[in-house]
């Protein structure tokens, strides 16, 4: 039996279809921006690999947010990321180990694996008083990075405190908090979002996997077929807004009608993210469904550039 | 003395915390409690539109998310004076009911669980007797042996693999293990079915929020899903919501009793001295008389008697964390001045500063919040569904009232919580649903922004949380926010009193310094929130902002 047969028989006991599954790696492979040639091949990355890529999970000064939403992912879930798919070596939310039998399980895989594993990094890196405002096992974010991150075979920066600051950043910036690459002077893969969308990460690790390179970015880092247009151009909203059909108020009947949140400050126009068309938590929804106006949370500086929120561009 | 150990990272939580002890004749004799990062997000509040509050603090964490969103526009509202309509109240109450629901059964399997559970023990089972075993005790509608097999099959080829991933270099075969392989298998079993439960429960909040983590859909004066209010949503709402009831009552809380009667003893260790618990849950704009989690605070440990609770008694001491200042001041008064410098940490001197988290007090009394205290509080009020629950429980595991004052106490308070809370979703749904036919889709009351003050007491999954706003101008002047694992997990205040999680690490049995499972237990029992924990003010006047946030 074939790898992929055996892969898509254990899908099969846990009540997943290989049609349900063969039809979000046609999803994904869309988002990445391949053409539909890759579909197998996509498939292919999550049956069972020889070796199981080491990825390396640095936690600086974030609110887990990025991690909780990983554990969204659905297809594949998180238990075949995990289990399956990836070898998760380091992630203080998630691992077992505890003290300094985890510092020595961080020692242990970049040693192993230096130049090989994936690092991704979620929060910001404190570089005020000597980066004295955050520390993991007596240890700096800046001195965890440093020591890290120039082992790895690619940094992804994961959400927007990792990617470009984020909140701890906003100003007046206490701890002097810098994105990862920023903070070491390295050049990351961005996938900024408060939270990002997990599915832009399987994305990118997909695409790692599937191709040996990194997909196409733009000028801040971040991946063009998640980050190439703005959430207004994919806007479903989008007619209303070009018949000057608007919402003034919440719970207004134009609000209840789903007219465009434009001038209650959404900042759709001037956001590149691919939410209106990936949504969140398995397709369910994103916020302009939900009637709230986007707040730009995957652009640099958006908590000093894009508010006040509710108040039009 | 005796011989001191520091766990840290403590992995498992959320932030990053670091617990040292000194053991003397195999128990904890100190213990010291420390938040490690600082990031000042009330700082960076100060000026700003009180409408955007909400975003920013909701940032503090994303595993409580929600929370502080909710806190924070019910200051807010309250400052400004607006009634939001019943349909806004509903859906509040429904989001932060999905979120105990979720944010519980994560900690239970996922951050928890491994305290208790030998994964790698559950290797040596025997899935016809785990099969059996779980019929016996859990209501899983997913078993039988082959069920067992496929699991324990996955297991064995992960470890065969030899990439251990985050299982690696854990405390297996501990001796404070004391499950039997097809115990460990069948929690095995739950800890990855509950990962997929989870991402499925979370759904809910993206349905009325548009996301998880995280949910946007919170405003001052209401909520802005009015288009969500359509029976196919309201229906999948319903459905996910009773799915993971189901889970909670014939998984969840099987797996808990079970495990339980293997560590009773933990009905003796890691408990504290006073509680305290705001309350949740409005049903109508009463409050705390509406509340369906009690408000209340008991004090040593005289549960019969339930004093009423005054945010006003609420101080914070910052003697040992790394802030100027040196005397308790309450919330509206208080000024944070975080030390310029890369800190020292000293828990050696008596004065010593260790952490980033201040000390609260209430009364000048160290309080224990979460789930026990809120428990506690509805027990000693004789709630309805909360005492028969209470009472059940430890009827069933043959242990006495005081067991509950206990490590074991506080992690099966966090089961029973959900069952009562999670048994509320179909009433407010069905109660949203009646207003809908009679054609009330209010969700949203229009208001003026204006100068005074508010304050929201809210009490979610980690504990009692309050947010206390300013607005002069239009704009921010202070904003404060005093948080459950603040409570739990600061530092010694002036006094010397420690905080509960110090005072409930002493007299922990300790098998092996070089590998303390046993301090795991308790820390994790108080499902630490370290991001939510650590608060930041002005790095640069000494008295123009007299805030603090978390």
């Amino acid at each position: 039996m074939g790898k992929e047969e055996a892969y898509f028989e254990r899908l099969a006991a846990r009540g997943i279809s290989r049609r349900s599954f063969m039809k979000y790696c046609t999803a994904l492979t869309a988002t990445m921006g391949l053409s539909a040639a890759y579909v197998p091949k996509v498939a292919e990355v999550f049956a069972q690999p020889a070796q199981r890529p080491p990825v390396v999970w640095l936690h600086f000064a974030e609110c887990t947010g990025c991690s909780e939403s990983l554990l969204r992912s659905q297809y594949p879930y998180v238990d075949d990321l995990v289990l399956e798919v990836l070898s998760l070596e380091y992630h203080e939310t998630l691992m077992a180990a505890a003290g300094h039998q985890a510092e020595e399980a961080l020692q242990t895989a970049v040693k192993k694996y230096d130049g090989k594993f994936i690092c991704v990094v979620e929060g910001a890196v404190a570089t005020a008083y000597d980066g004295g405002y955050g520390k993991v096992g007596g240890r700096t974010f800046l001195e965890i990075a440093k020591e890290v991150v120039p082992h790895a075979a690619a940094t992804i920066a994961y959400g927007t405190c990792a990617c470009f600051g984020g909140i701890p950043a906003a100003k007046p910036n206490p701890g002097g908090y810098k994105g990862v690459g920023d903070a070491i002077g390295v050049k990351t893969l961005n996938i900024p979002g408060c939270p990002p969308n997990p599915i832009n990460l399987v994305g990118t690790i997909v695409n790692y996997l599937l191709l040996g390179k990194l997909p196409e970015l733009d000028e801040t880092g971040r991946p063009l077929f998640a980050f190439g247009k703005t959430v207004h151009d994919q806007c479903p909203r989008r007619s209303h807004f070009e018949n000057g059909e608007f919402a003034e108020s919440f719970g207004s009947p134009e609000a209840a009608m789903g007219y465009c949140l434009y001038k209650l400050g959404c900042r759709g126009p001037e956001t590149y993210n691919n939410c209106p068309v990936a949504k969140f938590n398995d397709g369910t929804s994103w916020p302009v469904e939900a009637g709230a106006p986007c707040i730009g949370c995957s652009q640099p500086d958006f908590w000093d550039t894009m508010t006040p929120f509710y108040e039009e561009m | 003395m005796g011989q001191r150990v520091v766990v840290d990272p403590i992995t498992r939580i959320e932030g990053h915390l670091r617990i040292e002890i000194e053991v003397e004749g195999g128990k904890v004799k100190n213990a010291w409690s420390s938040g490690q990062m600082f990031r000042g997000i009330e700082m960076i509040l100060q000026g700003r539109d009180p409408r955007d509050a909400h975003h920013f603090v909701q940032r503090s964490c994303g595993v409580c998310t929600y929370v502080h969103s909710v806190a924070s526009v019910r200051a807010v509202d309250d400052a400004v004076g607006v009634k939001i309509p019943n349909n806004a109240r509903l859906i509040r109450n429904l989001l932060h009911a999905a979120q105990f629901q979720h944010d519980h059964i994560v900690h239970f399997y996922h951050l928890h669980a491994l305290d208790w559970v030998d994964i790698v023990n559950a290797l040596k089972a025997d899935p016809k007797a785990t099969a059996a075993l779980a019929d016996n005790v859990s209501g899983s509608l997913a078993g039988g042996t082959n069920y067992y097999k496929s699991v324990q099959q996955r297991l064995q080829t992960f470890v065969d693999s030899g990439q251990l991933g985050p299982f690696a270099n854990a405390y297996w075969g501990h001796p404070a293990y004391k499950l039997p392989p097809e115990a460990n298998l069948m929690a095995a079993a739950h800890y990855i079915e509950a990962l997929r439960l989870q991402a499925k429960a979370a759904r809910m909040h993206a349905i009325f929020g548009g996301k998880n983590p995280h949910p946007q859909s919170l405003v001052v004066g209401g909520v802005t899903c009015v288009a969500d209010l359509t029976p196919d949503r309201i229906a999948e709402f319903l459905y996910i919501a009773k799915e993971t009831q189901e889970f909670v009552k014939n998984v969840y809380i099987p797996d808990l009793l079970a495990v339980a009667s293997f560590y009773k003893d933990w009905g003796g260790i890691g408990g504290c001295t006073n509680f305290l618990a705001y309350g949740e849950f409005p049903q109508n704009d009463k409050e705390p008389e509406s509340l369906y989690m009690p408000r209340g605070a008991i004090y040593g440990r005289d549960v019969a008697n339930v004093k009423p609770v005054d945010q006003m008694k609420v101080t914070e001491d910052v003697t040992r964390a790394w802030y100027e200042g040196n005397k308790p001041l309450h919330p509206w008064t208080g000024e944070t001045r975080p030390l310029k410098e890369n800190p020292k940490y000293d828990t050696d001197s008596k004065k010593g500063k260790y952490s980033w988290t201040k000390a609260p007090r209430y009364e000048g009394k160290s309080c224990e919040v979460g789930p026990l205290a809120r428990v506690l509080v509805a027990y000693g009020k004789g709630h309805e569904d909360l005492k028969p629950l209470v009472d059940g429980t430890l009827e069933k595991l043959g242990i006495p009232v005081e067991a509950l004052f206990s490590t074991l106490g506080r992690t099966a308070a966090r089961g029973l919580e959900t069952i009562a809370i999670g048994d509320q979703i179909e009433g407010w749904v069905m109660e949203l649903v009646e207003n809908l036919k009679n054609g009330d889709n209010a969700t949203y009351t229009p208001y003026e922004m204006k100068d005074g003050q508010g304050v929201g007491l809210n009490d979610v999954p980690r504990g009692a949380l309050g947010h206390w706003v300013k607005i002069k101008d239009g704009k921010i002047e202070n904003y404060q926010y005093v948080v459950p694992s603040t409570w739990n997990l600061g530092p010694r205040d002036a006094a010397g009193n420690m905080s509960p999680v110090e005072e409930a690490l002493i007299g922990t049995p300790i098998a092996d310094p070089k590998r303390p499972m046993e301090i795991l237990r308790t820390v994790h029992s108080f499902d630490p929130c370290i991001a939510c924990a650590i608060h930041v003010i002005d790095p640069e006047s000494n008295e123009v902002y007299k805030v603090r946030v978390c």
